[in-house]
Order: structure tokens, then C-alpha cells, then sequence
């Protein structure tokens, strides 16, 4: 049945070829939409007072140099406590620990945390950090929120990368009398470092990007932020806010802007940074 | 260096396990210093466990066991006081295909000093000369130190492995199979550095290279499923075996 439907082999061919660019084309124009919507209405925006003046009457006037200086603070946070846990945690599955029922449970756990809609996690960080810990809406409690949020991503990515590294590389080590903690920092991670540097940036980006976990938890105070402890807005809560609230959609695209174009920066930065590592070591 | 003593290792009653199967059962053997002794046996008969045993590398293997005693320069390395690091020291390993590091030429041979502890420049300097030259590289690679180690030639790079061994100052070095990733001119010359370096180290070889072994061994032992089938000098192995086991895998009837 069917048999009047089949294709000869080579149109067959053509028939695919044709889908998978079609396909690839979508992808691609998808993006390329979101970056020209974005920057038509963002570019005209930007400015040096956009870039370091406060926001003034809500948001309506001024720049957004408090929300630029509160993301930073927020994401280095959240790298600064993600990235050592989550390397650790890798380290200790891979290196440490033969597989077990212990260890798949770890990882099992560590992909549902993957899983989970950010704004739970805002809530949590608002239940743990906001009230309990008493470190109310801030800096300190928004950063600690994201770190939780990207820990499952640079777990995962840590973790890949440590296993990729050659297995011959670790015998040696350790047949010329290392400890295994030599192994590890000296041969093992030297060499999975542009695949954890990879899982750092996707973290990066997802804190700078995130919304619903920050806004319960550090709070969307438009005031310079002074301390771990100020209640800050970050630029995609300010986004947020000008956009949903109606106060100035002009703003919103200067902000989304200036969004797009650090989390390209970041990318295009860190991708010539490895490729230069690894052409050193190889 | 232990030159005084006849036997650096004796091994007594070797049983390997992994897991509920039998890969070594009771071997009994002498490694004589500065001499080099050559394993041989069809693929699986448990030489390179064997070779593994005697640093201990069998260790890293989930689920191995062993049993009985291997003395290194007189005392059993499965006693729980060995310093295990310290024994990989002094018993080092050449692996199959050459594995450096994905680092500098100086790097990869300063790397066993380092975790060693050992930091002097000019130590590690002068270490870096004389381990390159004891494997006759230095002429060859004096000028590109730097380079990464992994864009030499397999040759090179086994070479370099075995000069970032010498580095560590060992007293025994296991070759496990050092040349089968190699073309035939370069295990002649890999042959002639393992000649060179039976003066100031006692050499082990796996290998499947039965001319290998002829040519460069003193003594040879034959393993067949786990067992030591036959050990003696070279020379008698393989013009009068007793068994008649290793005479059917030494002419080619078997294996």
C-alpha cells in the first residue's frame, strides 16, 4: 500500500534537501526577526546619557546605568557561587565516585532542577532568601536565586566536558605517582576547560536574561544599588516592567537592546577567547 | 640504584581477579635488575594484567582483586604502609600508544617532577636535557621546547613519553606493548633505546611481537590464560622451549 507515493531515490534526495533548508532557513530567520525588531527600535534609543544616566520618573526619562550596574552584581553573584559548586559537583561525579545508584540519583535530581520553571524558582529564592535567610529583596538574595537556577547547566556541561577528556591522559598521571587531586587539577580540567567555560557562559546568559526569578527576589528598586543587600532592578525586569506597565515602550527597546547586544558581545568575546586556548594547546 | 640486588622484583603467588573471573592464578616470577624481561602470550592470556600488577595500576581497575605478594626491592607493595605514589615512581609505565600530554615538550617532561614537588628551574631545566637526551631527542627538539607535544610524530611522542618517565628517576619501566602503534623503522629504534636503557634500568616489555622479544629480551615469559605457561632466558625459550605449549605459540602454530 502507498507504493504509488514512493520517489525515485534521487528526487527523493532533492525532495529532503529541499525540507532541511527550508527548515534551516526558518531557524535562522527566527533570529535574524527578533535581532532587526530589536534593533530598529532599540538602536535610536542608545546614547551615552542612556547608557550612564539613572532612570528618572519611573523609567521614563534618563537611561538605565542602575539596572546595567544591578544585572552585573546579580550575575556575578551567581557565577561566583554556581561555578565552584557546579565544577565541584562534576568534578566529584566523574573523578570521585565510581557510577552507583548514589550518583545517577545526583544527576537525576540535578536535570529536574534543569526542569523547573524559573518562577518557581523565584519563589523559592523569595521564601528562603527574602524571608527566612531576612536577606529581603537584593542583590544578594536575586544572585543566590540564579546560581541555584543555572547550577543543573554548569553541572551538566562540567560534567560532559570532564568525561570527554581522554581516559590515557589520567592513567598516566597517575602511573607517574600523582594523586588523584593532582590528576584532576593539572590534566583534567586544563583540558575540559573550554567545555566548562561553554556551561559558564549559557549561565551568564540565562542570568541575564531572567526575569521571574529575579523580580521576587531582588526586588525592582530603580535606585543605584549600594550594598549586597540594596533592592535593585535589573535590565530584564526593567524591561519588563516598562513594557507590561505601559511607561515608555521606547525605553523598553533601549533596554532590550542594550540586552541583545552584551549577550552577543559576551558570546562572540568568549568564543574568540577559546579558540585561541585551544590553538595553544593543540 | 639497586644494582646489588639480583632479582629488584620477585613475585610470589599472584592471583588477579576481576570481579569473579580468574586473570592471573598463582604466577611466580623474578624480574632481574637491569636485564630486560619480555611477556608474551596470544591477547587475553593476562601479560598486561600482569604488567599492571606491578605498580599497582591494577588499583584504578573497578572490581580487581588481587592476591599474593609482588616484592619490590624486597618488600610486598600490597602491604598497606607502601607509599603507592612513590612506588609508581620507581616502577614506571610506557603505555601502547604514545600519550603525552596536551602540553609543551618541557611541560610534559618536567610534569612527574612537579607533582613530585620538585619546582628549582635549574633542576628542572637540567632534567628536561638529560631525559630528552637519554632517549636522543634532545638534538631533534632542543630548539622547539615549547611546542606543543602533540604535533610531533608518533615516534617522537613515544620517545618523549619515555624521556618524561626517566625524568621521575624510576628504577623499573614497564613497556606495554610501547611499539605496536608504531611503523617497523621506528620500533627498530625504539628497540635500540630499550638496549640503551637496560644499564641504568631494568626494562618490562608486553609484547605480541614474538621478534621483539627475541631480539631485545634476556629473559621471556609465556602466558596463556592466565597462567605462567613457561619462564626462562630468552635464548632457551626460544630455541628449546620445554613446554610444549610455548613451542606451538612460538612457531606461529598457535595464537
Amino acid at each position: 500500500m502507498g507504493g504509488h507515493l514512493r520517489l525515485q531515490p534521487r528526487t527523493e534526495q532533492r525532495v529532503v534537501q529541499f525540507f532541511m533548508y527550508l527548515m534551516t532557513s526558518i531557524a535562522v530567520l527566527v533570529l535574524v526577526f527578533i535581532l532587526v525588531v530589536i534593533l530598529k527600535n532599540g538602536l535610536p534609543q542608545l546614547n551615552l546619557e542612556f547608557l550612564t544616566k539613572n532612570p528618572a520618573d519611573m523609567g521614563r526619562e534618563g537611561g538605565i546605568l542602575s539596572t546595567i550596574v544591578a544585572t552585573i552584581f546579580l550575575t556575578f553573584i551567581a557565577l561566583l557561587v554556581a561555578t565552584p559548586l557546579g565544577v565541584g559537583t562534576a568534578i566529584y561525579l566523574t573523578e570521585y565516585t565510581v557510577e552507583s545508584r548514589i550518583t545517577r540519583i545526583i544527576r537525576f535530581g540535578a536535570e529536574c532542577l534543569a526542569g523547573i520553571p524559573s518562577i518557581i524558582f523565584g519563589l523559592f529564592g523569595f521564601i528562603l532568601f527574602v524571608n527566612k535567610l531576612k536577606f529581603g529583596w537584593s542583590i544578594l538574595s536575586g544572585g543566590l536565586t540564579l546560581a541555584f537556577m543555572v547550577l543543573p547547566t554548569i553541572i551538566r556541561t562540567s560534567e560532559e566536558a570532564i568525561k570527554a577528556v581522554p581516559s590515557a591522559y589520567r592513567l598516566v598521571s597517575f602511573s607517574l605517582g600523582s594523586t588523584r587531586w593532582q590528576t584532576v587539577t593539572r590534566v583534567v580540567l586544563p583540558s575540559a576547560i573550554p567545555g566548562i567555560v561553554t556551561g559558564v557562559i549559557l549561565s551568564i546568559g540565562r542570568s541575564i536574561g531572567e526575569t521571574a526569578a529575579v523580580i521576587f527576589t531582588a526586588g525592582s528598586a530603580l535606585r543605584m544599588p549600594t550594598s549586597l543587600f540594596s533592592s535593585s532592578r535589573t535590565m530584564s525586569v526593567h524591561f519588563y516592567i516598562l513594557a507590561k506597565e505601559g511607561v515608555s515602550m521606547p525605553k523598553a527597546y533601549g533596554t532590550a537592546a542594550v540586552l541583545v547586544i552584551s549577550i552577543l558581545v559576551i558570546n562572540i568575546v568568549t568564543y574568540y577567547l577559546m579558540e585561541k586556548y585551544i590553538k595553544r594547546k593543540s | 640504584m639497586s644494582a646489588t640486588r639480583k632479582n629488584i622484583i620477585e613475585v610470589r603467588n599472584l592471583n588477579v581477579f576481576y570481579g569473579k573471573f580468574q586473570a592471573l592464578r598463582n604466577i611466580n616470577l623474578d624480574i632481574q635488575t637491569n636485564r630486560i624481561t619480555a611477556l608474551i602470550g596470544p591477547s587475553g592470556c593476562g601479560k598486561s594484567t600482569f604488567l599492571r600488577a606491578l605498580n599497582r595500576m591494577n588499583d584504578l581497575i573497578e572490581g580487581c582483586r588481587t592476591e599474593g605478594e609482588v616484592l619490590f626491592e624486597g618488600k610486598n607493595i600490597f602491604d598497606p604502609e607502601t607509599d603507592l605514589l612513590e612506588l609508581r615512581r620507581k616502577v614506571g609505565m610506557v603505555f601502547q600508544r604514545p600519550n603525552p600530554f596536551p602540553l609543551s615538550i618541557a611541560d610534559n617532561i618536567t610534569y612527574g617532577l612537579r607533582v613530585h614537588g620538585r619546582t628549582e628551574p635549574n633542576f628542572l631545566e637540567e632534567k628536561l636535557h638529560r631525559s630528552l637526551q637519554a632517549v636522543n631527542l634532545w638534538e631533534e627538539l632542543k630548539d622547539r621546547l615549547h611546542d606543543n607535544a602533540l604535533k610531533l610524530t608518533g615516534e617522537q611522542q613515544q620517545r618523549l613519553c619515555i624521556a618524561r618517565l626517566l625524568a621521575v628517576e624510576p628504577e623499573v619501566v614497564l613497556m606495554d606493548e610501547p611499539c605496536s602503534a608504531l611503523d617497523p623503522v621506528a620500533t627498530a629504534r625504539i628497540e635500540d633505546l630499550m638496549y640503551e636503557l637496560k644499564r641504568d634500568y631494568t626494562i618490562v616489555i608486553v609484547t605480541h611481537n614474538m621478534q621483539q622479544a627475541a631480539r631485545v629480551s634476556d629473559y621471556t615469559g609465556y602466558f596463556l590464560l592466565g597462567d605462567l605457561v613457561e619462564f626462562g632466558e630468552t635464548n632457551q625459550i626460544f630455541t628449546s622451549p620445554r613446554d610444549k605449549r610455548t613451542e606451538d605459540y612460538i612457531t606461529g602454530r598457535f595464537g
